[in-house]
């Protein structure tokens, strides 16, 4: 009886309160994905440029023998890369039935965040990259951007 | 209790789907040839199992309606319904009708339908005063014994009699007793088979001798045989007693049943003088055989998907592969390189199993299409003569999913646009029929599609003026156009010839839809075309889509494959080999002038060029019917390469087919020829 009740309240919680969120550096911004859509977080791999593609996509590498395309935001949000070169990863998200990596300088941490702790983005953001910005969560005094991985797929 | 068939749902679609297939086909056999009796069994056959699976099934709309058809195909095949374009008509209306059934069960697992129209259509052309309901199977019964001696052919048995046969026939026919030879038919649906023949045996022994049996006896009892049993038995009672006997077992009905002319057959062995008629039953012997081995062929449906499974297993294998090969070249184990080897041999036999099995028949396709283009000359008032050639040829079953639409584009427009109708091409002194050819044929590594018509061609003269018309090209380009280029316009896309769209060809789609089809599938498309002789679409397939061989090549920091396919040969040349032509880089190779281009511009690939400016490697590939040089900076070598997509993300960028993952795990990338110009 009692582990029933225990499994509903945390449930609960993730559901009604709030989103996990993998919360990741790109120069010195801090930005964060829904962990759900997260498929795993891989150390640079060797990119193959794709010739005639769109300018922020970096290339395709190889994942296990399949291709995966690689985005690089730092170009898309004009973003200065900043950090060790060794602290840099490949997040590899899967979105609907698309998969892709995006190349990002440090993966910090997994983030529990509140609902009421995410604000949506036209209130206090403005600028070209807000398309892509779901909304940004404040906890204690850093700011998370939330990506809209729909808008960066396409 | 209702037993439950939906684990026998996916076998019943399918083989209704083939059933109708053959249904469609041997009845536009029949619409060509009246006299072809084989044919209209064919199609009775077919139309019987297909009742008897649907009411197996509990499909009662669909078994009714093909009752109903089997009623008047009973008649037609007894010579009691005189055969008019009507009743081939409404027979193919009721197989669209049984068509669209099967298409709802599939998708929604209901084949309730009102038929009835149809019905009372079937109902008003039926033999007059032959008002029955019975089942068609029983009608049979109602014949005498002699009709069906008269409309059977004498003799075409599958037995060869020998002389200890004929002794006892002879024996026989003394004693007053008959030799009746007796084709039955078991339902391909009937389970227990065996023992449906043994009741027949059963049955038989009553007052008779079974002499002979086809397939033997042993088989027969083992329920090795296909769907028809021939018997020959003395007996002492009347065909029809027997017929009548038989024709109560369950599952059993009798085809064919008859008293051996015994006087012919003993002269011509005797005398052994009619030569003729001994080969000729032998022919006959030989020929149901063949039919015979042909049926009981054994094979087994796989779900395609797990084909596909199997072929991604042995993809990854051949990478792998290639994976050890480089790792054997640089350590220099003879032991390793031996068992590589081994491996290369085994998973090239395996590749090559794996790839035979996913062959299809272009036949699956192709065998649509009569239909179709009889239908749509009628509609559209022409007369037409549709040949397939080459039914056999075999394409990966990923390509023949595919070129079904484009095909169907291709003779819809040979038929609307192409073909000209039977006045005017009288008026030109043409053969009032005219004539489509669907051709299929190997040649090296790939299949070639052609979509034929001896038709008015196209009228250059008017592309152009489309053209221009429609801004594709400008006014001063279509006054030096080459005829070949004028036809490529056709390709173009919002480009379409006839003024009115019809419900035909013109939905809005124009062969740019072909061509981009074609090309996805990593194929070529051509046109050539001869004004008042007719017009030819050539479409150029690769065999398979999975596993080829390309070329490796590098430019600056960069690896590419090129897919052997399009590459005619590698060359070197020397700076002052290249000639300047109207701002464009030529060379001249064997007499013919090429266009040259720079790979490393092409693609705009950094870095810079190994400093041996002096000489470079050209390697020669085919557009078309074009050859052009392309510029690069070494050749690796030749490559067995897996392809892979490169996902929705990367889709269609121009140039480039696709990726591979490269022995050292690197992503290289696969030119595509077609597009990258």
């Amino acid at each position: 009886m009692d582990n029933t009740v225990n499994l509903q309240s945390e449930e609960g919680f993730t559901h009604n309160d709030g989103i996990q969120v993998v919360a990741f550096r790109l120069g010195k911004e801090e930005y964060a994905v829904d962990i759900l859509h997260v498929q795993e977080i891989v150390r640079l791999l060797s990119i193959t440029r794709v010739p005639r593609s769109a300018k922020h996509i970096e290339g395709v590498v190889n994942l296990r023998g399949n291709i995966v395309p690689i985005i690089n935001l730092h170009k898309r949000f004009s973003i200065e890369s900043a950090g060790e070169e060794e602290d840099k990863r490949i997040v590899v998200f899967q979105y609907d039935d698309l998969k892709a990596g995006i190349i990002v300088d440090e993966v910090s941490e997994v983030l529990a965040l509140n609902n009421n702790a995410i604000e949506e983005t036209d209130k206090v953001y403005s600028s070209m990259s807000s398309d892509f910005i779901k909304g940004i969560a404040r906890v204690d005094d850093r700011l998370f951007l939330l990506l809209d991985l729909q808008k960066i797929i396409e | 209790m209702k037993m439950d068939m939906s684990q026998y749902l996916d076998v019943f679609l399918e083989e209704s789907k083939e059933h109708l297939e053959s249904l469609n086909q041997k009845l536009l056999d029949w619409e060509k040839n009246s006299g072809d009796i084989a044919a209209l069994n064919e199609i009775f056959r077919a139309a019987h199992t297909l009742k008897g699976m649907s009411s197996t099934m509990g499909f009662e709309d669909l078994a009714d309606l093909t009752h109903h058809m089997e009623n008047i195909l009973s008649d037609l095949k007894e010579g009691l319904l005189e055969v008019n374009p009507q009743v081939v008509d409404i027979l193919f209306q009721c197989f669209d009708r049984l068509q669209l059934i099967i298409e709802r069960i599939e998708s929604n697992g209901s084949g309730e339908m009102d038929n009835s129209e149809l019905i009372m259509i079937l109902e008003s052309i039926k033999g007059g005063g032959f008002q029955t309901t019975a089942p068609a199977a029983d009608n049979g019964q109602d014949l005498k014994p002699e009709e069906i001696l008269t409309t059977q052919h004498s003799n075409t048995t599958s037995f060869d009699f020998n002389q200890y046969d004929m002794t006892v026939m002879r024996e026989a026919a003394s004693r007053n007793f008959a030799s009746i030879y007796i084709r039955l038919f078991v339902d391909p649906g009937c389970l227990m088979k065996s023992v449906r023949a043994f009741m027949v045996f059963k049955v038989l022994e009553e007052d008779s001798e079974i002499i002979k049996s086809f397939p033997p006896a042993s088989d027969i009892e083992e329920g090795k045989f296909s769907e028809e049993i021939e018997l020959l038995v003395i007996t002492a009672s009347s065909i029809k007693e027997l017929e009548g006997r038989l024709n109560a077992i369950s599952e059993i009905k009798v085809r064919e049943i008859k008293e051996i002319n015994f006087a012919s057959l003993a002269s011509g062995s005797q005398q052994e003088t009619n030569g003729d008629q001994i080969s000729s039953s032998q022919d006959v012997l030989k020929e149901s055989k063949e039919q015979k081995g042909h049926k009981v062929k054994q094979t087994v449906r796989v779900d395609i998907e797990r084909l596909d499974i199997l072929m991604n297993l042995v993809g990854e294998l051949v990478m792998h592969k290639g994976r050890l090969e480089q790792i054997g070249a640089s350590s220099k184990i003879d032991e390793l390189n031996e068992t590589i080897e081994q491996i290369d041999r085994i998973s090239g036999d395996l590749q090559s199993v794996v790839m035979k099995v996913r062959m299809v028949p272009v036949e699956q396709v192709f065998n649509r299409f009569p239909r179709m283009v009889r239908d749509l000359a009628k509609e559209l008032n022409k007369e037409v003569d549709f040949l397939i050639e080459g039914k056999e040829t075999e394409l990966d079953r990923t390509v023949i999913d595919e070129i079904g639409d484009p095909l169907v584009h291709l003779l819809r427009n040979a038929v609307d646009h192409g073909v000209e109708s039977p006045q005017e091409r009288l008026k030109r002194g043409k053969p009032q029929k005219a004539t489509v050819i669907l051709r299929a044929r190997h040649e090296g590594n790939n299949v070639y599609i052609e979509v034929e018509d001896d038709g008015a061609g196209i009228n250059i003269k008017r592309t152009l003026e489309k053209a221009v018309e429609k801004g594709i090209i400008s006014a001063k380009e279509a006054e030096v156009i080459s005829p070949e280029e004028a036809s490529q316009i056709l390709f173009s896309p919002g480009f379409s010839t006839t003024e009115n769209i019809t419900d035909v060809s013109g939905r809005g789609v124009g062969l740019d839809v072909v061509k981009t089809k074609i090309e996805s599938l990593s194929g070529e498309i051509f046109v050539d075309s001869r004004p008042g002789q007719g017009t030819r679409f050539r479409i150029k397939l690769p065999l398979t889509l999975a596993i080829i061989q390309a070329l490796m090549i590098s430019v600056h920091d960069e690896i590419y494959a090129i897919p052997l396919g399009s590459v005619d040969e590698t060359t070197m040349i020397k700076n002052e080999d290249i000639k300047m032509v109207q701002n464009q880089e030529v060379i001249v190779l064997r007499g013919n002038v090429l266009p040259l281009f720079r790979l490393a511009s092409l693609l705009e690939i950094p870095g810079e060029a190994a400093a041996n400016e002096e000489e470079m490697y050209v390697v020669i590939v085919r557009k078309g019917e074009r050859q052009i040089g392309l510029v690069v900076d070494t050749l690796i070598g030749q490559q067995e390469i897996v392809i892979k997509s490169l996902g929705k993300i990367l889709a269609g960028i121009p140039g480039i087919a696709g990726a591979i993952v490269a022995g050292d795990g690197f992503v290289r990338l696969i030119i595509d020829i077609a597009t990258l110009f």
